[in-house]
C-alpha cells in the first residue's frame, strides 16, 4: 500500500505558516500544519504592529473578524537621553480608513484566529507536536520526523521562526552569528481602556505606536517600542546581541532602566504586569538570508530571515505573510507540474524578488548597518536635547540664533561636522 | 508601577512544566576549558543561567524559549532544544 503523502507539511502555525496553509487549502491542496505549542500563537511573540495590507489581499477585510487590538493612527519616533525626550508625533485620520495601515495585535490571540481561518479553508492542524527534523531521500526533503514517526509530503515549508532548527537540520544554514540577531524583551501591561485612551489621546479604537531610539538601550544599538492594545500596553526593547555580549549587559536590567525612564514611567503608571516574554529577532538583513528553496523545502517568515527596521517602523509579520503567499503560489504551480525539485521551486525566491518583500529588504539593506551606528543612540539624542534646551531655556542672558546655537552644541559634542554630514547622507539613503 | 525582579515577572507567565525532561543541558567541561566570557550568565532575559560552586547551572523551567543563549554562547557548550510538544512557556498575550 502506498504511504500517505500530503501535498504540503508546514512546520509552525504562526502568521507565515497559517497564511501559507490558508492559500494552499483554498487552492484545494492537502496541507497539514504542525505546531509545537498547545495552540497556534502560544509560542509566538511580536512587538506587535501588523501592517495589514498584504493580509487584506489574502483575507479581505480580515479586521472585521480578526482579534485586532487598535488601529494605529499615531506613529511616534522618540529620541531619549538619560533625562530628556524628543518626540516626532505624527497623527493622521488617513490611517483610520479601511483598509487601514496598521493594527496592534497580540500574537497568542491573533495567530490562533489565523490558524482557524486556515482550518476553515480545509487545512489540517496538529498542535502540541514538535518536529525534530526533515526526512531526506536521495538528497531531497520528503517529509518530517516527530516523536520518532515520519510524516511525508511533496514539499515542506519551514515556518518555524527565527531560530529555524528546520533550516539548520536541512543544511540550509548554520548557527546564527551574534552580529545578525537581536533579543527582544517585552512586557504586556494591563490598564483600563479609558486610561489608555486618555493617556495617549486616543478615541474609540485608535492606537499609538512609539519607536524609541537612544537611551532606551543605554546606548547599545537597538531600540524600544510601546504600542497600545485595547486594554493593555505592549512595551519592550530590541537589543543587538553582539553589543550586548561585548559590553556584558543584562537585557532584563536595561529593560528595567527603560521602564523607569522619566518619559516612560508615567505612560505605564498604575499598570499590572500581565506577561513577560522574549524572542529572537533576525537583524541580519539581506546578509543573513539563507537559500530560500531546496529540493522539497521552502523557508518563509522569520525562518527566512525576513525583517525590516528603519527606526520609524519595525516590520516582520507583513513580510512573513508576503513570503508565505509567494511560497504557496509556487507550490500550487509545482503541484500542477508535479515537480517539486529545487529548480522548479527556485521560482519562489524569484517571485519574492518581484514582490514588496525582497524589494523592501533591498531598499532598507543599508538600514541594517546604519541602525548600528552608535552616534544614533547616544551622541545625536544628546545633541538634539542640548539644542532644544538652549532654545527653550530663558535666562537673564542674551539669546543666540539657531545656527550659532547648533554650532556651539555640535562643537561641545563628540560629533565632527564631517560625521554629521556623512551620517545625514547615509541616513537619507538607508532609511 | 512597582517594578518586579525577573523571577517574579516569570511567575506571572503560564508554563506547562515537563518534569524530568530538561530541554537545556550545559556541557560543563567545555565551559571550563574553553569559555572566555560566559555570555549565558548575562544575555538570558529570563536569568536561566547561574554559576553555583563554579558550575554553570540552567534553571530551565523559566525559559522563554527565545534561543538568545544559543546564539550568544561562544563555545558551543549548550545543548538547547525546544521543550517537547505542548510543554514550556505558553504565551497568553504574546
Amino acid at each position: 500500500m502506498a504511504e500517505d503523502v500530503f501535498d504540503a507539511i508546514i512546520v509552525g502555525a504562526g502568521v507565515a505558516g497559517s497564511s501559507a496553509a490558508y492559500r494552499l487549502a483554498k487552492a484545494g491542496l492537502q496541507v497539514v500544519m504542525i505546531e509545537r505549542g498547545p495552540f497556534p500563537g502560544s509560542k509566538n511573540l511580536s512587538g506587535g504592529v501588523l501592517y495589514g495590507r498584504v493580509l487584506h489581499e489574502l483575507i479581505p477585510n480580515f479586521w472585521e473578524s480578526a482579534p485586532v487590538e487598535r488601529v494605529i493612527t499615531n506613529q511616534v519616533v522618540s529620541f531619549l537621553t538619560a533625562d530628556s525626550s524628543i518626540n516626532l508625533d505624527f497623527q493622521t485620520e488617513a490611517f483610520n480608513q479601511p483598509p487601514y495601515n496598521g493594527f496592534t495585535v497580540l500574537r497568542a490571540r491573533f495567530d490562533r484566529w489565523l490558524a482557524e481561518q486556515a482550518e476553515a479553508a480545509g487545512a489540517m492542524l496538529v498542535p502540541g507536536i514538535k518536529v525534530d527534523g526533515v526526512v531526506k531521500r536521495d538528497g531531497r526533503v520528503v517529509g518530517i520526523t516527530a516523536d520518532g514517526e515520519e510524516m511525508l509530503a511533496k514539499v515542506v515549508i519551514a515556518a518555524d521562526g527565527a531560530n529555524s532548527f528546520i533550516a539548520q537540520n536541512a543544511g540550509l544554514r548554520g548557527k546564527i552569528p551574534t552580529g545578525q540577531a537581536a533579543v527582544g524583551v517585552k512586557e504586556v501591561i494591563g490598564l483600563p481602556r479609558e486610561v489608555i485612551e486618555e493617556r495617549f489621546h486616543l478615541k474609540d479604537n485608535e492606537g499609538a505606536a512609539y519607536n524609541i531610539v537612544g537611551y532606551a538601550t543605554r546606548g547599545v544599538p537597538g531600540g524600544g517600542f510601546l504600542y497600545t492594545n485595547t486594554e493593555s500596553l505592549s512595551i519592550g526593547l530590541v537589543i543587538h546581541l553582539d553589543a550586548l555580549v561585548e559590553r556584558q549587559l543584562k537585557p532584563a536590567e536595561i529593560f528595567e532602566d527603560f521602564l523607569a525612564h522619566p518619559m516612560i514611567a508615567p505612560l505605564i503608571k498604575g499598570g499590572k504586569l500581565l506577561e513577560y516574554g522574549a524572542h529572537l529577532v533576525p537583524e541580519g538583513g539581506l546578509k543573513m538570508m539563507p537559500p530560500l528553496a531546496a529540493d522539497g523545502l521552502l523557508l518563509v517568515g522569520d525562518a527566512a530571515g525576513l525583517g525590516v527596521n528603519n527606526g520609524f517602523v519595525v516590520r516582520g509579520m507583513d513580510l512573513a505573510i508576503g513570503s508565505a503567499v509567494a511560497a504557496a503560489d509556487t507550490i500550487i504551480e509545482a503541484q500542477a507540474a508535479d515537480d517539486f525539485s529545487a529548480a522548479r521551486l527556485q521560482s519562489y525566491p524569484a517571485r519574492l524578488e518581484k514582490s514588496f518583500v525582497m524589494q523592501d529588504m533591498r531598499t532598507y539593506a543599508r538600514a541594517v548597518n546604519f541602525m548600528k551606528n552608535e552616534r544614533l543612540f547616544e551622541a545625536y539624542p544628546a545633541l538634539l536635547a542640548n539644542v532644544l534646551t538652549d532654545i527653550y531655556r530663558q535666562e537673564a542672558q542674551p539669546k543666540k540664533n539657531l545656527v550659532p546655537t547648533l554650532l556651539k552644541n555640535l562643537k561641545a559634542s563628540k560629533i565632527s561636522l564631517l560625521d554629521l554630514v556623512k551620517d545625514a547622507l547615509a541616513g537619507g539613503r538607508a532609511l | 508601577m512597582n517594578r518586579l525582579p525577573v523571577p517574579e515577572k516569570l511567575a506571572v507567565n503560564k508554563y506547562e512544566l515537563d518534569e524530568g525532561h530538561p530541554h537545556i543541558a550545559v556541557n560543563e567541561e567545555v565551559c571550563r576549558a574553553r569559555c572566555k566570557n560566559l555570555a549565558c550568565l548575562y544575555v538570558c532575559p529570563a536569568n536561566v543561567y547561574s554559576e553555583q560552586n563554579g558550575k554553570i547551572m540552567a534553571d530551565w523551567a523559566g525559559c522563554l524559549e527565545c534561543g538568545t543563549c544559543l546564539v550568544a554562547c561562544p563555545s558551543d557548550a549548550l545543548q538547547w532544544v525546544y521543550p517537547r510538544g505542548g510543554f514550556g512557556v505558553i504565551y497568553r498575550s504574546g
